[in-house]
């Protein structure tokens, strides 16, 4: 009972503030600096636990360092594309204007670590299966959700009513997101040349531990940039769309 | 761990997966933010055009 009464007391309603384009315009603006800031701090550690602390490995040799990028990438196309769906979900049920927005800013990063897993994994495949790609069921669920990723670029590109666009795209995204779970089970459910998952939520990851910390620092330092990089987009798409609307004509970089 | 800056680059004759794969992710995560930035700068020169061109329309066309 307490609970209702606080979130209709102002404190909780504060925040919903930012979900007007206008509000969290300046906002966005005023955070991106701040993830560019942790991104170099995040990647320079990870880059240096990766080159000059952690072992070489017994098997791999050197080759082995491809993971400190390989792994971060492939997690981020996951968990970027679940992020993507909830806000397109969102805009889809409460027809929130940032939400579709959001959506549309972070599919472009997601493609691009969707991309850079295929390309990482191809690059580690070579010397260690002898393959560049093989039709194996991690590869070609990763190389589907790449696919994903396009096709709600493309179609939300391919409808000029913006309001359709973000229903169609969201429907499509909620879709595809029954391939997440898919790719990541993909190592246990069916008989793969990949190598099962080395960091697991539920044993103890496999691995030394200055490995784990490198992969985990340069995972973080990939958060930020894709945090960076969606701020800086939405706020693009955020003119685009509301280009028409008083609250841009008064913005200082555009009166000049 | 590495003797020399060669043997470093060398990555233990396996240079070419490990250069080509951390240069490709390198390369994305630079170029990317660039076109972004390009975007806005894009739209916001747009709109400085448009407030422009109504303040001329104001004005009565001097």
């Amino acid at each position: 009972m307490s609970n209702v009464n606080n979130l209709s007391s102002g404190q909780v309603t504060n925040w919903f503030k930012f979900s007007s384009p206008s509000a969290f315009y300046p906002l966005a603006g005023k955070m991106i600096p701040w993830f560019w800031t942790l991104t170099i701090i995040f990647g320079a550690a990870g880059l240096w636990v990766s080159f000059f602390v952690a072992p070489v490995d017994a098997v791999q040799g050197q080759g082995y360092r491809i993971i400190f990028v390989h792994v971060p990438v492939s997690w981020m196309s996951m968990f970027i594309y679940v992020v993507m769906a909830i806000w397109a979900g969102l805009g889809l049920i409460f027809n929130t204007r940032l939400s579709a927005m959001m959506a549309q800013a972070l599919a472009p990063i997601g493609a691009w670590m969707a991309f850079l897993s295929l390309w990482t994994g191809a690059f580690w495949g070579k010397p260690m299966w002898g393959a560049w790609w093989v039709w194996d069921a991690r590869l070609t669920s990763e190389l589907i959700l790449l696919f994903l990723y396009l096709g709600f670029i493309a179609l939300q590109a391919s409808i000029d009513n913006v309001r359709r666009a973000d229903k169609a795209g969201a429907i499509l995204a909620l879709v595809g997101v029954v391939n997440v779970p898919i790719i990541y089970f993909s190592v246990k459910w069916w008989n793969t040349l990949h190598q099962g998952a080395s960091v697991s939520l539920t044993k103890a990851p496999a691995m030394a531990q200055t490995m784990l910390w490198g992969m985990l620092l340069m995972a973080l330092c990939l958060w930020m940039y894709s945090i960076a990089v969606g701020l800086m987009r939405v706020r693009a798409i955020i003119l685009e769309r509301e280009a028409h609307t008083d609250w841009v004509r008064q913005l200082n970089e555009v009166k000049q | 761990m590495w003797n020399s800056s060669a043997e470093f680059f060398a990555m233990g004759g396996y240079a070419l997966y490990v250069w080509c794969s951390f240069g490709a992710c390198a390369l994305v995560f630079l170029l990317e933010p660039l076109t972004v930035r390009a975007r806005q700068r894009a739209i916001i020169r747009r709109l400085q055009r448009e407030v422009l061109a109504e303040q001329f329309d104001q004005k009565g066309g001097k």
